[in-house]
């Protein structure tokens, strides 16, 4: 193939040439590389190096929002608008643990201490959210399956259903979380280092990139290693081929349907901690980066949807500190501009 | 007459003749009919978003195009006289001047909106105005010195539209008929002399019967498109895209064609909106809340019936204004505290909506009036059907037998 390739169009040459091959092979490297040096002129660098680490942090919690959405549509062509309610009920389910059930280990100072209570709160966010969406699968989903305007609709009417289930369960007010001693406060670069010495990391955002990174890897050892990866990826590719092959998909869809509930109740437990104060409606907010982030990756995609959730963390914090009040419409215009550049998103994986 | 006013599309139910008939006349002399500053102010809504949401059809029930942007041409119709009226005084001119710049950016928009995202794929549309219209609410809610941000703005309206403006020194009289009702029960003798009641006409009724006139000229306006080669059309895509494209229809054309003329309409109807509520903030026109308020009238009164958006306004916000009295009664009965009085809580009217709402899209995919046509349209055909048998005392048999 590639050889064919070749023949038809010479490898480019020269440094402009190879230029315009890197960026529209690579798209998700060239934009990602451009965003942060253009940034890198605009600000001082260890103002720089804060931004980027903030970014790469919520890049990563957005990441694993994001995830379980792309993959449902990509395997079976569901959009779930109600993916929002399950990171408000993650969030919801996480401080619960943290605020009822073990207040004193939370506010400890030990870390084992405190990972007895982070632990718990993050699995049973992990949980809640994966049995709930087994539920809204079987008895929301499963009958619309192939319509996307009654998908569209009836997910929207899922989403204030579970949104009001919250409200009832937890109350209608805001509820403030509170973050586990060890990770609040700040972990300083020492000022021997050159240029960004002295730089003073949340420490709470480094653990929210390793965590991110973390699952990234597992979801890409699942999906490219393993026979359920295998037969994920055929199935986002051609659905009917792998059921011709005698697997059930609907079997499988589920799976990853929950799965990718429980990633967004986990990502919403991570972004509980990371706001320290939660609502029943935090997210119909997040759910405009998810749909962003899965727009820019192209629809189905791990990979983009990865790499478009750290461009997305990284441009509404460089817009943020430049501008504040033009954060949301960058994050936006990010979208659109992709949209105009590469309709089918950074990654495509199926054919739109 | 009625052929070309309703464009030949009628309501084809008695039932929903009914209730039309009820809504109209309502609408109609609703100012003298039911008292009080509520019931007035929901009237005045129920004209406003039977525009909003007629216009909406024509994109959800006609084309079959999810839009999660409606509300964002509704808040610039609606921002745009309050801005106009704030840096230019209370004048007609300031009005004008809101209207023709909202409508031109509407144009700007949709036209933009339409090209970029209906030429990949029709679901991309409803992700992707979603984020736009979330892009627009919050540029509206930080561009504060502009728009006043959160506090939103209050729109001076021209004098002749407000309370201070009296055309007549005389109050005219009102009849109230939930009164009469409720007193033919109580007070059998003095019922009809109890529900009249005094009116005194202002320049805010007038800014009503200008909304009433918009939102049945609009109706009809939308009833003779959708019945027009045009519409037809657009059907013909919400049936079949790829057919359409094969007859050689330029899909693309006529959706953003449809996306645009809802979208402007969508502009007046919040033009409409600043004029009558004289207050706009980000809450009352541009939430996303807003937005499914929107969707739940359109389905829960029938998809691509343009009647649908009649009925489902009406009920949607008949329940909004009035369901949570009746969850308070019901919650009265219930021991406090405990899950159940959560549930039927007055706050939670909205997760019985959402419900209904759900159930509909299954059980009843056309809406109200989908199933009020379809009920109609059984018995016109048991009675075409089986009228010799019904005589012989045997029962229809349904429309299996008929057709």
């Amino acid at each position: 193939m590639s050889a064919h390739d070749e023949l038809i169009e010479p490898r480019p040459q020269g440094a402009l040439g190879r230029f315009r091959a890197f960026r529209e092979e690579r798209p998700h490297l060239f934009l990602l590389v451009l965003m942060m040096l253009v940034a890198f002129f605009m600000m001082d660098p260890r103002t720089w190096v804060v931004l980027t680490i903030s970014g790469l942090a919520m890049g990563a919690m957005v990441f694993l929002m994001a995830s379980g959405m792309t993959l449902t549509f990509g395997l079976m062509n569901v959009l779930n608008l109600a993916h929002g309610a399950f990171i408000s009920l993650g969030a919801f389910a996480g401080a619960t643990v943290l605020v009822h059930w073990l207040n004193g280990q939370a506010g400890e100072a030990s870390v084992w201490a405190n990972l007895a209570a982070v632990l718990p709160a993050l699995g049973f966010a992990l949980v809640v959210a994966g049995l709930i969406g087994l539920l809204f699968e079987r008895l929301v989903i499963k009958p619309v399956y192939g319509d996307h305007l009654k998908q569209i609709l009836v997910t929207v009417g899922g989403s204030i259903i579970l949104m009001e289930l919250i409200q009832v369960v937890w109350g209608p007010n805001e509820i403030p979380v509170p973050r586990p001693e060890t990770l609040t406060g700040a972990f300083l670069i020492p000022e021997s280092l050159p240029v960004i010495g002295g730089v003073a990391l949340e420490k709470y955002r480094l653990v929210a990139v390793i965590l991110g990174l973390a699952v990234y890897g597992l979801m890409t050892w699942v999906i490219e290693r393993t026979r359920t990866g295998v037969l994920i990826r055929a199935g986002v590719e051609d659905r009917e081929m792998v059921e011709v092959h005698g697997y059930r998909i609907r079997l499988l869809f589920l799976g990853v349907f929950v799965a990718g509930s429980a990633l967004a109740g986990l990502g919403g437990a991570m972004w509980a901690m990371y706001r320290e104060i939660i609502t029943a409606h935090m997210g119909d907010e997040l759910m405009i980066s998810v749909i962003v982030v899965i727009i820019l990756g192209g629809l189905g995609s791990i990979k983009g949807c990865f790499y478009g959730a750290v461009l997305v963390g990284l441009i509404n914090l460089y817009v943020g500190y430049l501008e504040p009040r033009l954060a949301a419409v960058a994050t936006v215009g990010l979208m659109v501009g992709v949209l105009m550049w590469r309709p089918q998103g950074l990654i495509p994986v199926i054919k739109v | 007459m009625m052929q070309r006013l309703l464009s030949g599309d009628y309501p084809r139910s008695r039932a929903l003749t009914a209730l039309l008939l009820i809504i109209g006349v309502s609408l109609a002399l609703g100012p003298f009919l039911f008292p009080g500053v509520r019931a007035f102010s929901m009237l005045g809504m129920i004209c406003v978003f039977i525009i909003v949401v007629a216009s909406y059809d024509l994109m959800l029930g006609y084309t079959h195009i999810v839009s999660f942007a409606h509300t964002m041409f509704f808040g610039i119709g609606a921002y745009g006289v309050a801005m106009a009226t704030d840096a230019f005084g209370n004048g007609y001119g300031a009005v004008l001047a809101g209207i023709g710049g909202a409508v031109l950016l509407t144009i700007v928009l949709s036209l933009l909106l339409g090209l970029l995202s209906l030429r990949v794929k029709a679901i991309f549309f409803a992700l992707v105005t979603l984020a736009v219209a979330f892009a627009f609410l919050s540029l509206v809610t930080q561009l504060y010195n502009l728009t006043g941000g959160e506090d939103g703005l209050a729109v001076r309206v021209p004098r002749e539209l407000g309370p201070a403006f009296r055309p007549f020194d005389e109050p005219w009289v009102g009849f109230d008929v939930v009164g009469f009702f409720s007193g033919l029960f109580s007070d059998p003798g003095n019922a009809f002399k109890d529900a009249l009641f005094d009116v005194r006409v202002n320049g805010r009724h007038l800014v009503y019967y200008i909304a009433f006139a918009s939102a049945v000229a609009v109706f009809l306006f939308l009833l003779r498109m959708v019945n027009s080669p045009f519409g037809r059309v657009l059907q013909a895509i919400r049936e079949n895209e790829f057919r359409a494209q094969a007859l050689g229809y330029r899909t693309v054309f006529y959706r953003t064609a449809a996306v645009i003329v809802s979208a402007v309409l969508a502009t007046l109807a919040g033009v409409l909106f600043a004029l009558i509520n004289r207050y706009v903030n980000p809450e009352n026109t541009l939430n996303f809340e807003l937005m499914v308020f929107i969707l739940l009238m359109c389905v829960i009164g029938g998809m691509g019936t343009l009647y649908g958006a009649v009925v489902g306004t009406a009920l949607f916000l008949l329940a909004q204004n009035y369901l949570q009295d009746l969850l308070k009664l019901l919650a009265g009965h219930v021991e406090k505290g405990s899950m159940l009085a959560e549930l039927v809580g007055p706050d939670s009217w909205l997760l019985w909506f959402g419900l209904l709402f759900v159930l509909s899209v299954y059980f009843f995919p056309a809406g109200i009036v989908g199933q009020l046509r379809l009920w109609a349209a059984r018995r016109r055909q048991r009675r075409a059907g089986n009228g010799g048998a019904r005589r012989d005392g045997v029962p229809a048999q349904g429309e299996s037998h008929a057709s």
